[in-house]
């Protein structure tokens, strides 16, 4: 009987919990949940406060799930060292807990910058948590004027998620367009008109040099009022606890394809991971949810002594304000190839006569062809590309490939 | 564990298949009232060009990525069947974004809708299958690995 601890309790928790029971279906099991739920769907956070989803929805697990995997989860405890020599964790109340293997799935944190007068802000929010989200909620009335400060995707999708319950909502961030890490300009302009036409305002290549209570000093001069305020600047892997032990961190806990840390017996998943993207070929922080399940079930497996590489992550995002949906995937460093036509758009970005990038917006039907070709590495050579920058279609593989496809077992 | 594979030899494109779905689908008690002027949302498609076509519907993977990817945990698989719990489900179209074959679709509502065999709905077997004049799509075990 080994004795295996998850630290952390989200969808890389549930991965590796799911990925250690393929393997070994006896040993313990213990989860170290500093939050005091149940594993949820944290991007359902914004969902929840636009009323598409409620509360008892947002499980990501049935309510039996860790009876039935035999877990033990401890509850509002914050681990707070690992002692890699001796093999056991500390948690806050000074407990210890010993493990034959472990894995490290504590998230991401936000980001808050240094703001000078932030402390004379009543209302102010981050937006990555339930609680965030329960806070916020009981926090707004529909007299309520939101700042948002970050247009990201956290930063949107709050913007979203709010719109209804709220007077007025304005977002400024110091790029010059918004989803600025997933978007170039040009297509961040798309989105943008659409948020806007649905009332939410902006204030782009701005930001917030003081707050005076609820007024927020901006560097161009201008001023806005506010009733709350919504940091959405960014957010930072949670590498601490590898970190102290020597353990080998850049902006996330390096991992390879088995989700190994530089550490023995110490593995890692999820958002506070950075391994290998093999869009760009090198290690990157790609915090997605499906990403964190595949990273979970590895180490999982891994953990349990079987063996699982997972290793075509790439970084995918499926995003969508008020009906418009977009969608983006890999890299964008590459030839680059529009169709263009009113509100849709699709860019493909080619490299080496490899599809390594996708931007799609509007029409996303049919998407995973795309990024399959990404994530297989399909030579473009092999398939009728000039019909796939058209339309996503299974039309453009060679018969030999259909007939596997949809007369074989998957 | 039964599914269903098309022979694109076979197909005519006659798009019926997508119109027995969409009954079978509608909880209706005829066709006329289920389909009749309306717009119709199957959960199997019929694609291809001038020369060929075939039918797409899900594959009921082995090992769906739809199911790790789903940020809503709203698709799982039991009994060999890949399903959508349509009261988790909020259409973010990450589903879209990783099935590799285009198998899934929104519903009129905008919650997502795939292929489930029929196995729950007044057919009781793939409706598709059951209604393809050139036995272009059929229901049959062909193993697992």
């Amino acid at each position: 009987m080994k004795q295996y601890v998850i630290i952390g309790n989200g969808v890389a928790a549930a991965g590796c919990i799911e990925g250690i029971r393929n393997v070994d279906k006896s040993s313990t099991i213990i989860v170290i949940s500093e939050e005091k739920y149940p594993v949820y769907c944290r991007p359902l956070i914004s969902y929840y406060l636009e009323k598409k989803t409620e509360l008892n929805r947002m499980n990501y697990r049935s309510e039996d799930f860790y009876d039935k995997m035999n877990c033990e989860v401890i509850y509002g405890r914050k681990a707070e060292h690992i002692d890699s020599s001796s093999q056991k964790i500390i948690l806050d109340d000074r407990t210890e807990v010993s493990y034959d293997s472990v894995c490290v799935a504590t998230g991401s944190s936000p980001f808050v910058p240094p703001f000078d007068g932030l402390e004379t802000v009543k209302n102010k929010f981050s937006f990555l948590t339930l609680d965030d989200s329960l806070a916020l909620e009981a926090a707004v009335t529909k007299e309520s004027r939101v700042l948002i400060v970050g247009a990201g995707l956290i930063g949107l999708k709050c913007a979203e998620g709010l719109r209804d319950r709220v007077a007025s909502i304005t977002v400024c961030d110091l790029s010059d367009h918004i989803l600025s890490s997933i978007l170039e300009t040009d297509c961040a302009a798309i989105i943008q008109e659409h948020l806007e036409s649905n009332g939410i305002r902006f204030m782009l290549g701005d930001t917030v040099i003081r707050f005076e209570n609820n007024i927020a000093i901006m560097k161009s001069g201008s001023s806005v009022d506010f009733d709350v305020l919504v940091l959405a600047v960014g957010v930072r892997a949670n590498t601490e606890l590898v970190k102290e032990q020597n353990g080998e961190v850049n902006r996330g806990i390096l991992i390879n394809d088995r989700m190994e840390t530089s550490l023995s017996d110490i593995y890692a998943a999820g958002d506070c991971t950075e391994g290998n993207d093999i869009s760009i070929g090198t290690k990157r922080v790609l915090a997605l949810l499906p990403n964190a399940y595949m990273q979970g079930h590895a180490a999982g497996v891994n953990m349990a002594g079987g063996n699982e590489v997972f290793d075509n992550a790439i970084p995918m995002n499926s995003i969508g304000f008020f009906g418009l949906h977009a969608m983006t995937a890999g890299s964008y460093n590459g030839e680059v190839f529009e169709e263009k036509e009113e509100n849709r758009l699709k860019q493909f970005f080619v490299r080496d006569g490899y599809l390594i990038g996708f931007i799609l917006i509007g029409d996303t039907e049919r998407a995973g062809i795309y990024t399959s070709l990404i994530r297989e590495k399909i030579p473009l050579d092999t398939i009728n590309f000039e019909l796939l920058k058209k339309v996503a279609t299974s039309a453009a593989f060679s018969p030999e490939t259909r007939r596997k496809k949809f007369g074989g077992v998957i | 564990m039964k599914r269903i594979y098309v022979n694109e030899d076979w197909c005519l494109g006659c798009h019926l298949c997508e119109y027995n779905c969409a009954f079978a689908n509608s909880g209706m008690p005829d066709m006329a009232t289920a389909l009749k002027d309306k717009p119709i949302y199957p959960r199997i498609h019929i694609e291809g060009n001038e020369k060929i076509s075939y039918a797409v519907s899900c594959r009921h993977c082995t090992d769906p990525i739809c199911i790790k990817s789903c940020i809503a945990g709203a698709i799982s698989k039991e009994d060999g069947v890949v399903w959508i719990n349509k009261e988790k489900c909020v259409g973010c179209l990450t589903c879209v974004l990783v099935c590799p074959y285009g198998a899934l679709t929104p519903s009129e509502s905008g919650i997502m809708q795939k292929c489930e065999l029929c196995l729950q709905n007044s057919c009781g077997e793939p409706a598709c299958v059951k209604g393809c004049p050139n036995r272009a799509i059929v229901y049959e075990e062909r193993g697992e690995v």
